[in-house]
């Protein structure tokens, strides 16, 4: 198979002698950095711990319903594995996944800047996301909580004695450091563009990260409000859900996905970001429709807010505004597929090389379309009334956040492991462990979506016998699956010594990241760049590439 | 934007605010709050709730625009206030379509 990498000849190549990485050492210098490169990796320790733990706990839910009867665990516990899993997955994982790290990485690299706008603000976003996760893990380790994810009330305020206040608090500080990381890419994106980087030279990464931006700064301080209300309403009984006291629990409902759906939003339009630029690199062509792709993120991120009452149709919320709501969802999927769509036709007649993060970002495009797809099914009225609070919806959110933002944050992490590190991982590896996610997720999560349509409820431990074929399917692909995100964790760490030296650009793209050293200098650029192109100019690289051959040679 | 911008950078621009506009600001503050204790003595039927919520906008757009410094700030700054209570209509109103009509063909 053809490919397009290239690394220097192995036997002269060496890495850069001054990089971030080796510019200070120690502890200090770590836990002390304002480099935004630093920050970036910092975050992908901790987010990975935190994934490994959320990891564990599917592994145990799966686990228990690979039988009917709830034998593995007590009813109770099971409800605090999956809430725990899912308050650690969703707020401690996929919300900083792509922004917080590769993000961090990218947006000064990409606009030609030596750092975010606020090096201070964006190292303390580490330190509340650390503590934000430090009382989730006190939450878990004082016993747990067992609302679900979601904090619905009024279980959550009058019936439930678990740590619900913790493990919200933690929620609340983790939601200030997302809405500093926000911040910090708009103001950076605003001020910060080297000369010549006009707003449509820049590379679509950046513009899906201007959408989430906007998502996490609009929409989180929502969320935390709604936090405290609850923890108030449990501790001082003020009432604001309490219909006993003039109160309404829907109000709850309401504000909650007035964050939360904008929130699934955070937890894909960077993965989108990522695959642009994948697409693009391992197709050697400009993205297809690139203003149409830039303006469907800020439509998604804009219409995002419009489209959250369709979480709470089976409620008891008014039907006329639910058709408004399953209307307005329904337009909210076109920015989507103008994406999707773009992105088949940047494809189409380019010259195709599949390496390990072209992989992933095929698994992307085809599982987070049955996902978009399925998620029009539950905005069609009638259909959400079967299908809600069933496995359906669990395959219809794995689908997104799994097959898509994780593949995506795979793809990410794959395509920019070269200029983080300076060295290669295994590729025949690492395409293994891309197919072996793909195969593990859709015989984990594909028998779900049966299931749900047959009726199989949500967070039970148990389950009717007639189901049992299928859930067999599941907890073994989840065995699969398990083994593919395991491998990362092996050869990643493996290569950053023993690695093949990577080079400033293996892959040949276009983007400035690639034309300084792997790793990059502290100050990432010796000299600001100037942009006189435009993005994905593929002509412009092999111009440049000969000249440096005539010159040098 | 104001004339007393001295601004050298757009955002870096720095106004200084007399020490005499923050104490009549904190002041009226103050009055303000005392106005909207008193009120709360009156029995105004459905107005209560209405006045109590216009004198508490009306003090958060005094801290907005004078201790916040938006009233002296490049559009871009004024803007992105703007977008936040964009946001917060929003909220407000499409919640209000479930409440105005849920209870529509019930009765
Ligand atoms: C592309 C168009 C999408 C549409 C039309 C859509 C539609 C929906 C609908 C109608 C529901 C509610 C079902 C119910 O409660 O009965 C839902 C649930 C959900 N969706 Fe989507 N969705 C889309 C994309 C996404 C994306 C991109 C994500 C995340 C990355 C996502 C994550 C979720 C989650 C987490 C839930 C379940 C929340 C819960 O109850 O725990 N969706 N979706
Ligand atoms: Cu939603």
């Amino acid at each position: 198979m053809s490919t397009i990498v290239s690394l220097p000849d192995q036997s002269t190549a060496k890495l850069p002698a001054k990089s971030y990485l080796n510019q200070e050492y120690g502890l200090k210098s770590w836990l002390l950095t304002g480099d935004h490169k630093r920050i970036a990796m910092l975050y992908l320790f901790s987010i990975t711990f935190f994934f490994v733990i959320g990891g564990v706990l599917a592994g145990l839910i799966r686990l228990e319903l690979l039988t009917p009867p709830a034998d593995l665990m007590a009813t109770d516990t099971y409800n605090k594995v999956f809430s725990m899993h899912g308050i650690i997955m969703i707020f401690l994982f996929l919300v900083p996944s792509v922004p917080a790290t590769i993000g961090n990485f990218l947006i000064p690299l990409m606009v030609g800047a030596r750092d975010l706008a606020f090096p201070k603000i964006n190292l303390l976003s580490w330190y509340l996301y650390m503590g934000g996760g430090l009382l989730v893990l006190a939450t878990m380790v004082l016993g747990g909580v067992d609302t679900g994810w979601t904090f619905t009330t009024p279980l959550s305020t009058h019936y439930l004695n678990t740590h619900v206040v913790t493990a919200a608090m933690g929620i609340f500080l983790a939601g200030f450091s997302s809405i500093f990381t926000g911040l910090n890419f708009i103001v950076t994106i605003h001020r910060m563009r080297c000369p010549g980087m006009t707003w449509f030279r820049l590379p679509l990464f950046v513009w899906g990260h201007y959408a989430t931006s906007i998502i996490m700064i609009l929409g989180t301080p929502v969320l935390a409000i709604t936090l405290v209300l609850v923890a108030l309403e449990r501790t001082m009984n003020i009432g604001v859900f309490d219909p006993s006291k003039g109160g309404d629990p829907l109000l709850f409902q309401h504000l909650f996905w007035f964050y939360s759906h904008p929130a699934v939003y955070i937890m894909i339009l960077p993965g989108m970001a990522v695959i642009s630029e994948v697409i693009s690199t391992f197709s050697r062509k400009r993205v297809f429709g690139y203003t149409a792709v830039a303006f469907s993120s800020v439509a998604i991120a804009v219409f995002g807010f419009l489209v959250w009452e369709h979480h709470m149709f089976i409620m008891g919320v008014s039907q006329y505004s639910a058709l408004v709501f399953s209307l307005l969802t329904m337009l909210v999927a076109v920015p989507s597929a103008i994406k999707i769509f773009n992105w088949s036709m940047t494809l189409y007649k380019g010259s195709i090389t599949f390496e390990t993060p072209m992989l992933y970002a095929f698994g992307f495009i085809g599982l987070f379309t049955i996902g978009g797809l399925t998620g029009i099914f539950l905005a069609t009225l009638g259909m959400d009334v079967h299908l809600t609070e069933t496995y359906f919806i669990v395959a219809h959110f794995h689908f997104v956040m799994v097959g898509g933002m994780l593949m995506a944050y795979l793809a990410g992490v794959h395509f920019w492991w070269p200029k983080m590190t300076g060295r290669m991982y295994p590729e025949a590896i690492s395409k293994t462990a891309a197919v072996i996610t793909f195969i593990g997720f859709i015989v984990t999560f594909f028998p779900q979506f049966i299931l749900g349509y047959l009726g199989m409820p949500r967070r039970y431990a148990a389950y009717p016998a007639d189901f049992q074929v299928l859930n067999v399917f599941s907890t073994a692909g989840a065995s699969i699956l398990g083994i593919g995100y395991l491998l990362p964790m092996l050869y990643l760490p493996w290569s950053l010594k023993y690695g093949e030296i990577a080079g400033d650009n293996p892959w040949q793209a276009t983007g400035l990241e690639w034309q300084i050293q792997s790793p990059p200098l502290t100050e990432n650029f010796s000299e600001i760049p100037i942009m006189d192109h435009e993005a994905y100019d593929y002509e412009w690289l092999a111009n440049k590439t000969h000249h440096e051959v005539q010159t040098v040679g | 934007m104001t004339e007393k911008t001295q601004s050298t950078h757009q955002d870096a621009e720095v106004h200084v605010v007399k020490p005499p506009v923050y104490l009549a600001i904190f002041f009226a503050l103050l009055v303000l709050t005392a106005l909207t204790t008193g009120i709360s003595f009156i029995d105004l039927g459905v107005f209560n709730a209405v006045i109590a919520l216009a004198i508490a906008c009306l003090k958060a757009s005094l801290v907005v625009l004078f201790f916040m410094h938006i009233h002296y700030s490049s559009r871009l700054l004024k803007l992105t206030v703007a977008a936040g209570l964009f946001t917060f209509m929003l909220l407000i109103s499409l919640t209000m379509t479930d409440y105005i009509s849920r209870a529509w063909g019930m009765f």
